[in-house]
């Protein structure tokens, strides 16, 4: 159980040639007005890898997927992604650069009809949307049907789908998922991360943040446990199912 | 027949002029999810530079269009979301209302200054000329408004649905995080949004001030395009075809009964459904069509709680607060000021400050907000002077009741309604009231209403001394009852149904009996004091409960704090003073300060660095440490991010 050195993280800023991006994290302190929720997070999310973070609810775990997607400023510390620090990059110019951060709950536009979110997603891509909808529909032959549907009238499985179809056709160095399973059934989520399992295989670098520590396990191959705004624990997926366990239950 | 084919062509033209006015606030509404009140005031104003530029100075009309709408307008509506609406993300739903009201004042302020309203002035058409159809004549510029207006409702559409600008555009409202991470900018989505709505707006002012044969006014073209709000309405604020087919129905409507009723009824019945027209058909549309899903209800905009004053603290507050009025009549005694009394002007801040209490209840303590509360002072001072010889404790009860009943007459059909939906509804009851019933000189008189002093039995009030001291010691009843109420069960109720009216129907309670008791009592108040401000002032004139005057009055309450009874007298205060000194600028001192409170719920008296010196306003703070992680977290993110003290 032992920490990620820079250099294990693939580089000193968790760059490594023919990989995407990894993440480097040091000393990160966020806070909502004065009430400071990260003290000092230290995370280095190695390229290419399926990252799990776990913890219980307040751990600050979606904190740090906001700070990291920019859309929360750090009031210290760095975070790097590849090579370059976040900094004060806004979130539009994070998701230009292959940030992709899908959030808690449904990330669709609930007034917005199928189509028209995907055309959304490949606002800045100048991607085909013929290809962008072949894709998503291939992956997800529901959302074909559902196509002229308003958004906010899907089922929470499938406005989940369609939010994942965002890391499905723009093809993102990062994808931040934040609770991707939260109040979906468990066959649909299992197809879910059956997907992103894929989508890492492609070559990307997740970082996903769960509750559900076996789901969160049974795609990654890092993962740490964070309690009141810091990193606990890190280790493999098999060190950190058994820690969890004490982490859940103290 | 050929009357009807003119009037019809004249209706359509008119309803096309509407057409691209509603069209700019679905736009503004879609792309920011704030209603622009100031809509009109913004197509006032470029009416009166388009008269400036083309008529005074003779600039050619197209160079004219090119200063107005592309460098004007469009820099004008970049500036106003960058400066005033971009902080107010997050902010309690009523904060961008009232807003874009007092933009709306400052605008008419403005403009009273640059264009005197003693000079009349008329715009020409743009293009001079006629042809016949179906034997009638039929005006070149008629034509071009109507070709305008389909451009541009065919054009917005095309752009909103078609195109991916679009489709962010109408994202931004839904979630502007989101849009963020899709890698568009939520900001310049706004802007482009507010960019387009100041652009129609200012099209709509151009287009229509040609219809304006007896010249422009201010009051009335900013008020041109409320026909305008209810097609907006209509199409329940995103839909631009059917905005456009009811803005087109509005204004046939307008013109067929204005051709076909109105010269069969007295003429001044008819002058008043002519006038009251507009906001008869927004009024109807607000409460008969199902109402728009509202998109910012249940957040939390403050983790601050305004500390309420105990009994003891309210009657000893009270007591004090009498003593000093009792020195200060001591004081002033017959003291003259700008050709009244300064004593006489105390009462009216008096009779202000019951006004003021009635929208705390109202507005600060349920979320309701009501801009026709100068409407019910000006029914109280009406009924004050036509009971029992205008001057005794009956006229005062009549007022109340009879204020309190059509209060809840008028909530009856508006309890669906909340935020924005209530706003328009008692903006076009006012409207409607003042044009129908305070200016029309066989109700309210030609020259005023007059409103005795009181005599009860062994007690005269003929005095200034005496009224003032009687009016004050019903303001000090008023406040301490409207704290009673706030600390009561009832009170309790109230502050539940503005934080989340869901919540409030699932534990079992009627929120229908609520808002109607809340909106009858702060009528009744309202009225009350009306027949307060009658009983000082002895006479009370038409244009005294205007509906610009009234939204002044609700900006000063929200600028000094509309939750709190310090801020009602305060406001008063203000409006009462200034009114005194320039009149014409209180207009925009009330937009300016609107604007420069900006998001802070609790007004001036809510900011931190003012209640540490002001002891009597001092707030209870939670304790932040107790709140969960979580829940701070979400509060921060609806809230924007740093906004912590109300």
């Amino acid at each position: 159980m032992t920490g990620l050195t820079a250099e294990s993280a693939g580089g000193r800023r968790g760059a490594v040639a023919g990989l995407p991006p990894g993440i480097a994290i040091t000393d990160l302190r966020a806070a909502y007005g004065r009430i400071e929720v990260l003290h000092g997070v230290e995370l280095l999310v190695p390229p290419g890898s399926v990252y799990a973070l776990l913890g219980p609810n307040g751990a600050g775990k979606s904190t740090l997927l906001k700070v990291i997607s920019g859309r929360l400023r750090a009031t210290s510390g760095q975070v790097v992604i590849g090579e370059k620090p976040v900094g004060k990059a806004s979130t539009e110019k994070l998701a230009r650069s292959g940030v992709c951060a899908i959030p808690e709950g449904r990330g669709v536009f609930p007034n917005l009809t199928v189509r028209e979110n995907l055309r959304i997603w490949t606002y800045r891509g100048g991607m085909d949307i013929n290809e962008v909808e072949d894709t998503t529909y291939e992956e997800f032959p529901r959302l074909k049907e559902r196509r002229r549907q308003m958004a906010g009238t899907l089922s929470g499985g499938e406005q989940q789908m369609l939010a994942i179809s965002r890391a499905l056709v723009t093809h993102p160095k990062v994808l931040l998922l934040d609770e991707l399973s939260m109040g979906l059934a468990p066959l649909i989520v299992a197809e879910l991360y059956d997907l992103v399992g894929n989508l890492a295989r492609k070559g990307m670098t997740v970082l996903l943040v769960e509750q559900f520590v076996s789901t969160a396990l049974s795609v990654a191959n890092r993962a740490a446990i964070m309690v009141h705004g810091r990193i606990e624990q890190e280790g493999s997926p098999e060190e950190m199912a058994e820690a969890a366990l004490s982490v859940y239950l103290a | 027949m050929s009357n009807f084919l003119q009037y019809t062509v004249f209706g359509i033209m008119l309803g096309a002029g509407y057409a691209i006015a509603a069209t700019g606030l679905v736009v503004t509404y879609t792309t920011s999810g704030v209603f622009n009140f100031a809509q009109g005031a913004v197509g006032m104003i470029a009416a009166f530079s388009y008269w400036e530029l083309v008529t005074a100075h003779h600039v050619p009309i197209l160079v004219a269009l090119v200063i107005i709408l592309v460098l004007g307008a469009s820099i004008a509506g970049a500036l106003v979301e960058r400066v005033l609406m971009r902080r107010l993300h997050g902010a309690s739903a009523e904060r961008p209302v009232m807003v874009t009201l007092g933009l709306m004042v400052i605008l008419t302020g403005l403009a009273a200054i640059v264009w005197s309203p003693s000079t009349q002035r008329t715009v020409g058409y743009m293009i001079n000329g006629q042809f016949g159809l179906l034997g009638i004549n039929i005006q070149y510029q008629y034509v071009l408004i109507i070709a305008v207006a389909i451009a541009v409702a065919i054009g917005l559409r095309a752009l909103f649905y078609s195109t991916r600008p679009g489709y962010a555009l109408r994202a931004v409202v839904d979630d502007p995080e989101l849009l963020a991470m899709s890698g568009a900018s939520p900001n310049r989505m706004s802007q482009y949004g507010w960019i387009l709505g100041f652009v129609m707006a200012a099209l709509s002012g151009v287009l229509l001030a040609s219809t304006q044969t007896t010249g422009l006014n201010i009051e009335a073209m900013t008020l041109l395009v409320v026909s305008g709000y209810a097609a907006a309405i209509v199409g329940r604020l995103k839909n631009i075809p059917i905005t456009f087919a009811a803005a087109v129905g509005i204004g046939l409507a307008e013109n067929y009964i204005g051709n076909y009723v109105v010269p069969h009824v007295p003429q001044n019945l008819g002058l008043d459904i002519t006038n009251a027209l507009p906001m008869v058909f927004l009024f109807i549309a607000l409460v008969t069509l199902p109402s728009v899903r509202l998109r910012a209800v249940g957040r939390l905009t403050t983790l601050r709680v305004p500390r309420v004053a105990s009994g003891w603290e309210s009657l000893v507050a009270g007591g004090v607060f009498f003593a000093v009025a009792v020195t200060a009549a001591l004081l002033f005694g017959n003291t003259a000021f700008k050709g009244t009394t300064l004593l006489t002007l105390g009462g009216v801040v008096m009779a202000l400050g019951i006004v003021g209490l009635s929208l705390v209840l109202v507005t600060g303590y349920s979320g309701q907000v009501s801009l026709c509360q100068f409407s019910f002072m000006g029914i109280g001072a009406f009924v004050m002077g036509k009971v029992a010889g205008g001057g005794s404790l009956l006229g005062l009860l009549a007022a109340t009741a009879v204020c309190a009943g059509i209060g809840a007459l008028i909530a009856l059909p508006t309890i669906r309604l909340r935020d924005l939906y209530l706003a328009l509804a008692t903006f076009a009851f006012a409207d409607a009231v003042a044009n129908a019933f305070f200016t029309d000189p066989h109700i309210y008189g030609s020259g005023g209403v007059g409103v005795g002093r009181i005599v009860l039995p062994g007690l005269s009030f003929g005095g200034d001394a005496s009224e003032f001291l009687m009016v004050t010691a019903f303001f000090v009843l008023a406040a301490w009852m409207v704290l009673a109420m706030r600390r009561s069960l009832f009170g309790r109720r109230l502050l539940a149904v503005n934080d989340s009216p869901a919540a409030y129907a699932t534990v079992g309670l009627n929120i229908g009996f609520t808002k109607v008791a809340v909106f009858a009592i702060a009528a009744g108040m309202a009225g009350l004091a009306g027949a307060l401000y009658g009983t000082v002032q002895q006479i009370v004139g038409t244009s005294d409960f205007d509906v610009f005057p009234g939204i002044i009055f609700v900006l000063f309450v929200t600028i000094w704090s509309i939750r709190t009874v310090s801020g009602a007298f305060l406001a008063a205060l203000t409006y009462v003073v200034l009114n005194q000194l320039w009149p014409s600028g209180l207009g925009l001192f009330a937009g300016i300060g609107i604007i420069l409170i900006g998001r802070a719920a609790g007004g001036i008296l809510g900011i931190e660095a003012i209640q540490v010196h002001l002891p009597w306003v001092r707030r209870r703070q939670t304790d932040l440490a107790e709140i969960p992680t979580a829940a701070l977290a979400g509060a921060a993110i609806i809230g924007g991010g740093t906004h912590v003290a109300g």
